[in-house]
């Protein structure tokens, strides 16, 4: 057998989705030109699949300061904190993540994977429990593999279940850390963090909330799912991402935990790698400043949400049930959501093709990412086409009652 | 199935009950019967199956068993010694 014999059934499967017209993996954006458009096969496009959620990639100040440390510390640090040591910058951001968060430690991580990767893996040692939510991001089940922690799995976004299993772990001595996302990647729901936040004091366990598509697009500051349920204080350990709201790369860990410290000497993800670029640790800075000094921002994003949703639901869409950033259209089969998919980028929409089993439950998705940068008209485009481009392949019906628009709400 | 004690057998009864859905052919499935090759089940679906057999017989089984899990026969003495040790 050879070395790639076993892609053979990812490679058939692979195949029949790139039958669709293009390879929804790996198009080729030609040029940006904004936080919201780019030109893709010579043609303008509508970006709405990119997480960018406030806009930020071209904001003029994280520019401009990304570019001063550019040419004051260098492209890159060219290894990692540990051995190379930490820039001042990589020190001040620290800081002011634990500012934004009120809490004292904070760790930069150099993506939002390895945040995950490392935190989680870390925290949980062997004869420790690890219960995970059954639809986590692949960077939390990756950490479960890396760690050595008895790793189990509960209903997603269910609490009573989780109560089930914990209570089933009751006379194990280890720790136990449960693990959830703020909003869900795939099909942008939160978690009722309220309740799980019951669970884990019921029954002495510690707290990991994952706020990387939640940041700078939930609670009153940003803070995310935390802020916005009022847990912040009772939540141990929170993770994101600079790559989705922040507009750049990296990711972080931040607690009040007062031994936190002795994570940087003993988890792997942030000790073995390069630690991040001084110009991104400086555009990150300024994206969060500006998110600090103005979380109205984040108004504008909810408000576009609000007209790509309502836009798709009034087509009779079935979409994801939490309103968010996020707007999971649901389609039958895998084959027919790329055909749909592609149908959208020829006519200058680009969305995220999302396929079983990176989905929950075998669902085929056109996962939407809405910007607080989208101006009305191209939300409005991006409806209308794909109103079209469902009607034309029978995803919607080409008629539609205000009956069927309740049904597919419900 | 509350405290009693569990044999191999009632467990791979239950197990083979629940997997009746992915049956691909008239060939019986038996403790022998490949989760992944012969029932097309893909690592998510066994996954899932694990959470229904968790809830069923009331105990904890780590997703840290799975990559040793290839047979029904496999999971049924997964479950069991789950129980035991519970």
């Amino acid at each position: 057998m050879g070395l790639f014999d076993r892609f053979d059934g990812l490679r058939v499967a692979h195949g029949q989705i790139k039958n669709c017209g293009a390879d929804p993996f790996g198009v080729k954006m030609d040029r940006i030109l904004s936080a919201t458009e780019a030109e893709i096969e010579g043609r303008h496009t509508i970006l709405c699949g990119s997480n960018n959620y406030l806009g930020l990639t071209f904001d003029a100040d994280s520019v401009a300061a990304a570019q001063r440390s550019l040419e004051k510390f260098g492209t890159g640090t060219t290894g990692s904190r540990i051995a190379n040591g930490s820039y001042a910058d990589h020190k001040a951001l620290e800081q002011d993540l634990a500012d934004f968060y009120g809490k004292k430690h904070c760790m930069v991580f150099t993506t939002g994977y390895q945040a995950n990767l490392g935190a989680i893996s870390t925290l949980a040692g062997p004869g420790d429990y690890l219960l995970i939510d059954a639809d986590s991001h692949a960077s939390i089940y990756d950490a479960c593999r890396l760690g050595h922690a008895t790793v189990v799995r509960f209903k997603h976004n269910d609490p009573v279940d989780l109560d089930k299993r914990l209570a089933r772990l009751a006379k194990e001595p280890g720790n136990k850390l449960i693990v959830v996302e703020g909003i869900y990647s795939m099909l942008g729901d939160h978690a009722p963090l309220k309740e799980f936040v019951a669970v884990k004091k019921k029954h002495g366990a510690y707290l990991l909330v994952d706020e990387a598509h939640s940041m700078g697009v939930m609670g009153k500051t940003g803070r995310g799912v935390i802020e916005h349920d009022d847990v912040d204080d009772e939540v141990d350990f929170v993770t994101g991402t600079f790559s989705k709201s922040m507009g750049a790369i990296g990711g972080f860990l931040v607690s009040d935990h007062p031994d936190f410290d002795i994570l940087r000497v003993a988890c792997r993800p942030y000790m073995f790698t390069a630690s991040l670029p001084p110009a991104i640790v400086a555009s990150v800075r300024a994206s969060l400043a500006r998110l600090r000094a103005e979380p109205e921002m984040m108004a504008r994003l909810w408000h576009n949400v609000d007209t790509l949703y309502d836009g798709l639901q009034a087509s009779g869409f079935r979409l994801g049930k939490q309103r968010g950033p996020v707007v999971a259209v649901h389609i039958n089969s895998p084959e027919l959501a790329a055909m749909a998919w592609h149908g959208l980028l020829s006519r200058g929409v680009y969305v995220n093709l999302a396929l079983p089993p990176a989905t929950p439950s075998g669902t085929a998705l056109l996962r939407c990412s809405v910007c607080a940068a989208h101006r009305t008209d191209q939300l409005e485009q991006v409806a209308a086409v794909l109103t079209d481009v469902g009607r034309q392949l029978g995803i919607i019906p080409a008629e539609i009652s205000a009956d069927q628009v309740r049904a597919a709400a419900e | 199935m509350g405290t009693e004690a569990l044999t191999e057998d009632t467990v791979l009864a239950e197990i083979i009950n629940a997997l009746l859905p992915f049956k691909k052919s008239e060939a019986p499935i038996t403790a022998e019967t490949e989760i992944a090759r012969d029932l097309n089940l893909d690592s998510l679906a066994v996954m899932d199956l694990l959470m229904v057999l968790e809830d069923k017989f009331d105990v904890s089984i780590p997703l840290n068993v799975v990559p040793e899990i290839a047979t029904v026969g496999q999971l049924a003495r997964a479950i069991r010694d789950s129980k035991a040790g519970a």
